[in-house]
């Protein structure tokens, strides 16, 4: 009885010891953590926004997109780009669930108006040297100037407006159909997220 | 106690990846490029001291019966300290490692040394043995990553080493070529090895 209860002393004394450091060093990375992450978000939408004089990151709405296999809401963040104070583009993150391997994550960027002024992939674990080509320029560039109604939102082997990628039809068929998925969703709301209605904030 | 060769041992004679086989999870799943072997040998390292350092100071206050847990603790607790700092400031690396940060607390390399040395040998010896089991398993991840990412995308550090019309060798830096390779070098160290007797 008496080693047992060393034996759970010693442990409880090891795992406090342990509790305080862990306390201690994420009070002290706290800080620097959000803003890393922040940086990050900043990157995608610069990347996909035109130039802006504003911090879209603190210029957002946040609108529900549909509930998970639990029934909790899932939600979509739109950042605002603004020059002067006019609205200049919007960029929202689109998941792609359907890729080679795993989700894609998307940031596109759109013009008030609904054209695409360009996308980014933040996340993918595609094939290196087949479907990771998603992230190469010339695939990423058939997006800027395209829109709802001006494109085939299909690659071309499904007889759409998209070159798909050799040998990785998958990738580039799962990135294609999110964004347009997403651009779906921006023109069904696009009243409350350019704030053209009240209360839109 | 010859300090020299307790360094030593880690680099060459019981490296952890080409001489005992330990660790090889975490050494083929990150090798993709140099930059991500040594970011992950380095965290290894840092941790594989850390918990050294503990596990000697308290090696006579943790009773033998309940060792493997208090080890554990102590191990997962730098493992944490090492992915809060990486995150805050190492960004890139940290996502490129990603879930093999966390997962270093299953490397059998490091509760290895806690169980087979820290626990029974003295401080200085302890630090020197993880920091050289520790440099070891760093060169091991460099050099598997370095060959891999030579061949595999023709840069090394992500600096272009063969120009634009290098048609990279693609199955090195996907999981078979992790395989290749590390057998490969298995088999010039042991060629090197048998050399040298």
């Amino acid at each position: 009885m008496k080693e047992t209860l060393r034996l759970a002393l010693v442990l409880t004394l090891i795992a406090a010891g342990a509790g305080l450091i862990l306390s201690l060093v994420e009070s002290a990375t706290r800080a620097p953590i959000a803003e890393q992450r922040r940086q990050e978000t900043l990157r995608a939408l610069r990347a996909v926004l035109p130039p802006v004089d504003n911090a879209p990151d603190t210029d957002t709405v946040e609108l529900k997109i549909g509930q998970d296999r639990r029934g909790r809401d899932l939600s979509r963040t739109f950042y605002r780009g603004r020059i002067g104070g006019e609205l200049a583009g919007v960029a929202f993150p689109v998941t792609a669930p359907d890729g080679y391997s795993g989700n894609i994550d998307i940031m596109v960027g759109v013009r008030p108006d609904g054209v695409v002024q360009a996308i980014a992939i933040l996340q993918h674990a595609e094939t290196p040297g087949l479907g990771d080509k998603i992230g190469a320029d010339w695939f990423r560039g058939q997006f800027p100037g395209k829109h709802r109604e001006n494109a085939d939102w299909r690659v071309k082997k499904d007889g759409g407006d998209f070159d798909q990628i050799t040998g990785a039809t998958i990738s580039a068929r799962a990135v294609v159909t999110a964004v347009r998925q997403g651009l779906d969703f921006f023109q069904a709301n696009a009243d409350v997220i350019l704030g053209r209605e009240e209360g839109a904030e | 106690m010859n300090l020299t060769r307790e360094f030593n041992k880690g680099l060459w004679r019981e490296n952890a990846v080409f001489r005992l086989l330990l660790g090889l999870c975490p050494a083929l799943a990150v090798t993709t490029s140099a930059i991500n072997g040594l970011g992950m040998g380095l965290a290894t390292s840092f941790v594989l001291i850390c918990s050294n350092t503990v596990v000697t100071l308290l090696r006579k206050v943790i009773p033998a019966k309940v060792r493997i847990p208090a080890y554990i603790v102590i191990i997962a607790s730098f493992v944490t300290v090492v992915q809060l700092g990486m995150e805050a400031y190492v960004y890139d690396l940290y996502r490129a490692l990603g879930i093999f940060i966390p997962l270093i607390v299953v490397n059998c390399l490091i509760l290895g040394r806690a169980e087979a040395f820290a626990s029974r040998n003295p401080l200085v010896p302890s630090v020197v043995d993880g920091a050289g089991m520790g440099l070891g398993f760093t060169l091991a991840l460099f050099l598997l990553g370095a060959v891999r990412e030579i061949l595999g995308a023709g840069s090394l550090f992500g600096i272009s080493l063969f120009g634009a019309s290098y048609n990279p060798f693609l199955l090195m830096i996907l999981p078979p070529g992790a395989f290749i390779a590390l057998g490969l070098l298995l088999a010039g160290m042991n060629r090197l090895e048998k050399g040298r007797r």
